[in-house]
């Protein structure tokens, strides 16, 4: 099984370099180390800034994390990366292209390359298990009933939910709704996969399986990951290289160890979890005797 | 006062822009036509989910609304005598307005709110998100199909309803009530012109169809993508649709019979 | 695979019963299945007033249609109207002293021509003209004539 999948990883690849030479970016898509690079990003959603000169490297074939309290904007990044919001400023270039530079049909193009698993599993409610996983298959591809339940059932086999393929996304529990999602996103052989929140809600056993997953996928098929999370623990426990974002900027970055012996206070305070600091555990208020016994504002 | 003009400039400036939204999501779909009648699977699903499944409620109020138009028409007609024309009366409303209006109303209670949930619903969920991060159009893949399903349903379900309330009339005029039977098919027959009234009516009933569609998938790809906006745009889609219905239907009215 | 087979059996069954829906509709309460496209023959007939007959109105013979009317006009030299109207050719018995009248569908219905045979051995055929014929009951005249009898028995 992993022949099969280093092949068609190696013919998506094949496809990235075609794709990238004709691409209207100059830059070739192979010969650097990062997959994508994010320079001096601005994103805000009506009068709040979101990221403001953000700038994250990915590299090929690790698993990046990028890490931040709620709120930071860390879904709003994996968004903007596939392209489904565009910048104030800054780009965004995944294996050489120019996301937002790319029209209509060169994104979808980009897009076959790029898997997402959504928070939600965001899997087609309609569909069953089977038909969920081969919906990419169908939509992309003119294989024959035969050669797609084979395919299908290879990914479904990769996530360990062979047996669970008649069943309806609403008899799924949560983490095995997000490993049919993650067999959906694999179905095509993408050259990367962004995971949204994997851990978030999940049982110590589901996370446990996650973790692993996330690890296998990418050592065996030599995908690029980039996740997302606010979980420390599991997260530091599968990152090649985590960033730190907070405030629209990268606070700090390097590999999980570094970061926790970091001299900032703040990386200090989100990696171990501690309720004060930096970040004050207080919504920023008046003082509270001014607030009790004062004038009502 | 100055808060009610400037509530009132918003409400101009919001109805505006949600036109244009309205109206560039209608272009996308319309340019996408042409990939969904290849893909006929697509449209057959979402003809049964427009058309077949409102078919009940359609046939069940055709078949009451003839037969109440023929019990209301008789007692008035028959003061004039004229029970013979209580066959024209039935047809002439069922075939020129209620046919084509009642259906829209319904079609956009029953049909249009549950597109808007079911859209609502799959973009609060991140399922329309999901398709475009597996590079699948959504409007190309979710919404065309039920655009065009809804507007070949429409007519359909309008003629359903016509001839349904035209069975209907008849059973309470001729077998209940006593009216010729021959009066009432005769009289129909050489008052009601297939192409004036047949014909005008099954254009009202593509107009209501495209619109009640259009304005269903728009509520639904514009909602907010939380509990309250799914049901607050599902409530819009039935409110603009019925109003929207009304107000074509009397302009149209006025166009081909005046 | 079972369950797209259901669903495509009901599609068409949806569509099926729209259309016969519209063609119920077309064929049965307008007028469309009237519409003789078949054979016919044109007669014609005077009339001294014809009320408010019109085109497409039915020709009927002991109630049943036999053919249309499609065309009304008017005889400038002895004032009378002039109905043309298609017989439909398989009625083709028809003598040629048959008897036209103007009749009402009910008393505010349609107006029709109604065609009472007569007894001749040689029949009406493509062009000829309905001799005898009996105008339009105008209201508004059978008022007068009553109101001016009762008149005229109340001086006797």
């Amino acid at each position: 099984m992993s022949r099969r999948e280093s092949k068609s990883t190696e013919a998506s690849r094949q496809r990235a370099v075609q794709l990238s030479a004709g691409g209207q970016n100059d830059a070739p898509g192979q010969g650097t180390a990062s997959l994508v690079r994010i320079r001096d990003l601005y994103f805000s959603r009506g009068e709040r800034k979101i990221f403001s000169g953000l700038n994250i490297e990915i590299p090929r074939g690790r698993i990046t994390a990028i890490m931040g309290p709620s709120g930071t904007g860390k879904t709003t990044l994996l968004k903007l990366i596939g392209g489904q919001l565009r910048p104030d400023q800054g780009t965004v270039e995944v294996d050489g292209l120019d996301v937002h530079q790319l029209n209509m049909k060169e994104l979808y193009r980009l897009r076959m390359r790029m898997g997402m698993l959504f928070q939600s599993g965001a899997l087609l409610t309609d569909l069953n298990v089977f038909e969920n996983v081969a919906f990419p298959l169908r939509e992309h591809t003119r294989l024959n009933e035969a050669l797609l339940r084979k395919l299908v059932l290879l990914k479904l086999e990769a996530v360990g939910l062979r047996g669970a393929r008649k069943l309806m996304p609403s008899e799924l529990s949560g983490g095995m709704a997000r490993r049919v999602a993650l067999a959906r996103a694999i179905a095509l052989d993408p050259m990367m996969i962004m995971y949204d929140e994997p851990f978030t809600g999940q049982d110590p056993i589901s996370m446990g399986v996650l973790v692993k997953l996330i690890r296998q996928l990418n050592d065996a098929a030599g995908l690029t990951s980039i996740v997302v999370s606010h979980d420390v623990e599991e997260t530091s426990a599968i990152a090649d290289l985590l960033y730190v974002i907070s405030d629209g900027r990268v606070v700090e970055s390097g590999d999980p160890r570094s970061l926790r012996e970091s001299g900032s206070e703040w990386t200090r305070q989100f990696m171990h979890g501690l309720p004060d600091g930096p970040v004050p555990f207080h919504y920023p208020a008046p003082p509270l005797q001014a607030d009790l016994f004062g004038e009502p504002a | 006062m100055t808060e009610a003009i400037a509530r009132l400039g918003r409400f101009g400036i919001d109805s505006v822009r949600h036109l244009g939204r309205a109206s560039l999501l209608l272009v996308q779909v319309l340019a996408s036509m042409g990939e969904v009648l290849r893909r006929p699977r697509l449209l057959l699903e979402q003809l049964f989910s427009v058309g077949v499944l409102t078919v009940l409620i359609i046939a069940v109020s055709g078949l009451f609304v003839g037969m109440v138009l023929s019990l209301q028409g008789y007692y008035i007609l028959s003061q004039f005598a004229a029970e013979a024309t209580l066959g024209v009366m039935v047809a002439a409303s069922l075939v020129r307005e209620l046919g084509p209006v009642v259906t829209a109303l319904l079609f956009a209670g029953r049909a249009g709110s549950a597109l808007t949930a079911e859209i609502g619903l799959m973009k609060a969920t991140e399922q329309l998100s999901g398709l475009e991060m597996m590079a699948v159009n959504p409007v190309r893949r979710v919404l065309t199909p039920r655009f065009l399903a809804g507007f070949i349903s429409m007519p359909l379900l309008a003629a359903l309803f016509s001839a349904l309330g035209v069975l209907g009339g008849w059973f309470v005029g001729v077998g209940l009530l006593g009216v010729d039977d021959g009066a009432w098919w005769g009289q129909m027959q050489a008052r009601i012109d297939w192409n004036e009234d047949l014909m005008n009516g099954v254009i009202k009933s593509l107009v209501f169809g495209f619109t009640c569609v259009w304005i269903a998938i728009f509520q639904g790809y514009n909602s907010v993508p939380t509990s309250a906006g799914v049901s607050g745009a599902t409530t819009r889609t039935v409110v603009h649709s019925s109003l929207a219905v009304l107000a074509l239907d009397f302009a149209l009215t006025a166009l081909m019979f005046d | 695979m079972k369950h797209v087979k259901q669903t495509e059996i009901l599609v068409g069954v949806f569509m099926a019963i729209g259309l016969l829906a519209l063609f119920f509709l077309a064929m049965k309460v307008s007028n469309l299945g009237t519409i003789n496209t078949g054979e016919s023959y044109r007669v014609t007939a005077r009339f001294d007033n014809i009320g408010s007959l019109k085109a497409k109105a039915p020709v009927t013979m002991a109630g049943v249609e036999i053919g249309r009317v499609v065309g009304i006009g008017f005889d400038k030299e002895r004032f009378q109207a002039v109905v043309d109207m298609d017989v439909y050719a398989n009625y083709d018995q028809i003598p040629e002293d048959t008897y036209a009248k103007i009749l009402t569908a009910g008393l505010l219905g349609e107006q029709y021509i109604g065609l009472d045979p007569g007894g001749s051995d040689v029949v009406l055929k493509d062009g000829s003209e309905i001799e005898i014929t009996q105008s339009a009951l105008v209201l508004e005249e059978i008022i007068g004539q009553f109101i001016f009898s009762k008149a005229q028995g109340g001086e006797k």
